[in-house]
């Protein structure tokens, strides 16, 4: 990590184009000289005053910013350890229990295990979406516009970012902005079936076969039309195309009609064709004799269909499953098996602005005489960037990856907000679960700890390279 | 370590934009490069779009009344627009919870921001500028807090707020953003101030000037830039708080995203509130946003480490 991280100090230098004093200015460049000759000179030199009196003021100047941080950052971090290694009120040492509770409670696995998919696929795809809408803003016009609006997610909390996602996630197709997408482009390729949701009218030959089909339950045979009826069919459903049930005799073969047995307005007798009852045309229907598919068949306008060739007895009929394929409701995002991918979009949502900023900078640091050179070498554009850009910008990356993964291992807010209480088991995360047995009701102050503590553990790596860049930097 | 370093990527607008033409192209590179650009330039513009759309969707909602809102979606009002009302937003003023906790997070973000930037701006001037035994070593320590995460201090801070007798008060939480913007506004503005060139102030003392009034006259007119960038940072992690809030405000002294995460757990019954309460709290960002976009950037690219 070092390593690779040692070169961004350059880089940023680099990028370091305007005149006017930065923070980012490489500390380590500059301090280099200005501890030098900053060591040479005692402080009671400067301005005539004494050492001691330069001391105080120091003193006076940091002691509210050392003091608050002791006391409310330091020390805490100490206490927290310590009370890791306790009961839950903090009267009990029980050593390491807290921490084995940690990695065997199932909860605690669970938002471990969360943790992890989001370290590992949070950072790498915003990573990625920021390169490609980098190098996309690169030569657009308005790219100042572009980015304005891609960035704006970073200016709005959590929770704000958690309730336009909520919307989007809505359920319902009617609401949700992401399942209506979802419904509206399964339905372009597979439309729902018309009859989902009629069922069999009692007393009739039809029982339920596999796959949502329905079929003769004994055998019919040739020598007259077999009847199929159906109900609880809406009124707005019923295709405009089917016409008045026809019950005739007429014909020879397998044959028979399949109808809506439902005379509107009452009357009528069940499994006998009535007069104004309809036929339900384009519905398929397969005749199966002893198990195997012998012909394949759909109903005219009048719900009328039949085998001319297929005679004699022993068949059954089968009304294929398709005809009753409910319609796709679409998509559960906040459940348990989508809830964690889902809130991941949010993120993405709310960071890849801030990647595409970053490396926006570091793609204009790169010196254009050296693309304009390697093009006139007779590299192709594909060499161009795998020889100069992608050397270029690769530090760039590794800091925003960095970032990232630190950030992602404290995600909080967007969870709690986002995944409904029903979800929120299967959502959950280290700082989540910290948060809910400590104060969300569990008030297990040691376990609670202990999940602190974890947190702390996970990001002490950047913690120390931090520390040991400084002391490079400073000393 | 180097993501420590804050960067300087200023402005959205990238520099050096100005693209000299390539050398010689045949015609058919041309054409090819001509219609990529369009292409990519559509496709940016659809991006575009897609981004705004979630906030969009937020904003119309909230200009819906709740039956409309639970019948269909918010894009409807593009076939009819007289769903269109200022209704929620009547009863949003009517509504003394979310004024109350919109109040309290002024009341909370306003001392947080200013202390941090107060005690931050003296505790980087004598980092930056004198001479004390373990400087260094302070420095180190203050910047390796930066990425220190809340939740291995909120259960002692709760318990010493308890003891101290202020639990749940909005001065407990401020204190604990103070404490926790501390490390970064130290780092950033002793950064900043340790690159003024060293004449200035030699000179200020030269002239007598007390280190407060180096401080004042020299150091603060010249870090401006930076003591913005930070406030603005700062304003803004403390405005969209929730963590930090739900441990350590009871609901009396909330903030606006605690009053909102409540009325959450019926979230659609309750989205006449939701909708233009969280509209609301986020428009005081996005007027920061774009009135300072500049300072705004740097604040959060920078800020973002913590």
């Amino acid at each position: 990590m070092t390593r690779t991280s040692e070169p961004v100090d350059g880089e940023r230098t680099a990028a370091t184009t305007t005149a006017d004093p930065q923070p980012a200015e490489a500390p380590a460049a500059r301090s280099e000289t200005a501890a030098a000759d900053r060591s040479g000179v005692p402080g009671a030199a400067r301005g005539g005053r004494p050492r001691w009196e330069g001391r105080t003021i120091a003193v006076l100047f940091l002691a509210p910013a050392l003091l608050t941080l002791a006391a409310l950052v330091v020390y805490p971090i100490l206490y927290t350890i310590w009370l890791s290694l306790h009961n839950a009120d903090g009267s009990r040492f029980v050593g390491l229990d807290n921490y084995v509770t940690m990695f065997t409670a199932a909860d605690v696995r669970k938002a471990i295990t969360n943790n992890v998919i989001w370290v590992v696929v949070a950072p790498s795809l915003v990573t990625i979406i920021g390169l490609i809408l980098a190098v996309l803003t690169e030569r657009v016009r308005m790219a100042t516009a572009f980015k304005t609006i891609l960035f704006m997610p970073m200016a709005i909390s959590f929770l704000a970012a958690g309730v336009t996602f909520r919307m989007v996630y809505d359920e319902s197709p009617d609401r949700g902005a992401a399942n209506a997408f979802a419904v509206a482009v399964h339905d372009m390729f597979r439309s729902p079936s018309p009859y989902h949701g009629t069922s069999v009218r009692e007393g009739s030959l039809l029982v339920a076969d596999a796959d949502g089909a329905l079929r003769t339950a004994g055998n019919v045979d040739a020598n007259q039309p077999v009847l199929l009826p159906l109900v609880g069919l809406p009124e707005d459903r019923i295709p405009s195309a089917a016409a008045p049930a026809a019950a005739t005799d007429a014909g020879q073969g397998l044959r028979g009609v399949v109808w809506l047995d439902f005379t509107r307005g009452g009357g009528g007798t069940a499994g006998v064709v009535d007069p104004t009852e309809r036929g339900l045309p384009a519905m398929a229907v397969e005749a199966l004799r002893d198990g195997a598919v012998v012909g394949r068949t759909t109903t005219a306008a009048d719900g009328r269909f039949s085998f001319p060739d297929l005679t004699g007895d022993g068949y059954q009929i089968r009304l294929a499953g398709s005809n009753f394929t409910e319609p796709f409701a679409g998509v559960t995002w906040l459940g348990p098996s989508l809830v964690t991918p889902a809130i991941i979009g949010a993120y993405i949502w709310i960071w890849a602005g801030f990647a595409m900023v970053l490396i926006s900078a570091g793609l204009a640091a790169i010196p254009r005489d050296a693309l304009e050179a390697a093009r006139m070498d007779g590299a192709t554009e594909w060499q161009v960037f795998r020889l100069v850009t992608a050397p270029l910008v690769r530090p760039v990356l590794t800091v925003v990856f960095v970032t990232l993964v630190i950030n992602v291992l404290k995600i909080f807010d967007l969870i709690l907000v986002i995944a409904p209480e029903s979800s929120q088991d299967d959502a959950n995360v280290v700082a989540l679960e910290m948060y809910r047995v400590s104060f969300g009701g569990g008030l297990d102050f040691g376990l609670g700890s202990a999940l602190g503590v974890l947190l702390f553990l996970l990001v002490l790596p950047a913690m120390l390279l931090r520390i040991r860049s400084m002391r490079k930097g400073v000393s | 370590m180097s993501i420590s370093v804050p960067m300087r990527v200023p402005e959205l607008e990238p520099a050096g934009t100005v693209v000299v033409g390539p050398p010689r192209r045949s015609l058919l590179s041309r054409v090819v490069g001509r219609t990529g650009g369009v292409l990519v330039q559509v496709a940016v513009v659809a991006i575009a779009l897609f981004w705004l759309f979630p906030t969009v969707g937020l904003a119309v909602a909230s200009l819906r009344d709740t039956a409309d809102n639970s019948a269909s979606g918010w894009w409807t009002v593009f076939t009819a627009p007289s769903q269109l009302t200022l209704d929620n937003y009547a009863s949003l003023l009517q509504n003394e919870t979310i004024l109350r906790s919109l109040w309290n997070t002024v009341l909370i973000t306003v001392p947080s921001t200013l202390l941090v930037v107060i005690i931050g701006a003296f505790g980087a001037y004598a980092l930056a500028w004198l001479e004390f035994p373990g400087r260094d070593w302070v420095f180190v320590i203050v910047v390796a807090l930066i990425v220190v995460p809340v939740q291995v201090a909120i259960i002692p801070d709760a318990r010493l707020f308890g003891a101290l007798g202020m639990y749940g008060t909005i001065p407990a939480v401020v204190a604990f953003h103070v404490a926790f913007g501390l490390p970064f506004a130290i780092f950033l503005l002793r950064n900043f101030f340790a690159a003024i060139p060293r004449d200035l102030l030699e000179a200020a003392r030269m002239d007598g000037g007390s280190e407060f009034t180096i401080f004042r006259k020299v150091v603060l007119p010249i870090g401006w830039p930076a003591v913005a960038s930070l406030g603005i940072f700062q304003f803004l992690w403390v405005w969209n708080d929730l963590l930090v809030a739900l441990v350590f405000a009871t609901s009396d002294n909330a903030p606006i995203t605690y009053a909102l995460r409540e009325q959450m757990r019926a979230f659609s019954s309750n989205v006449d509130v939701i909708g233009p309460g969280a509209f609301v709290s986020m428009a005081v960002p996005l007027i920061v946003f774009f009135a300072f976009q500049r300072y705004f950037v740097q604040g959060v690219l920078a800020g973002s480490v913590k």
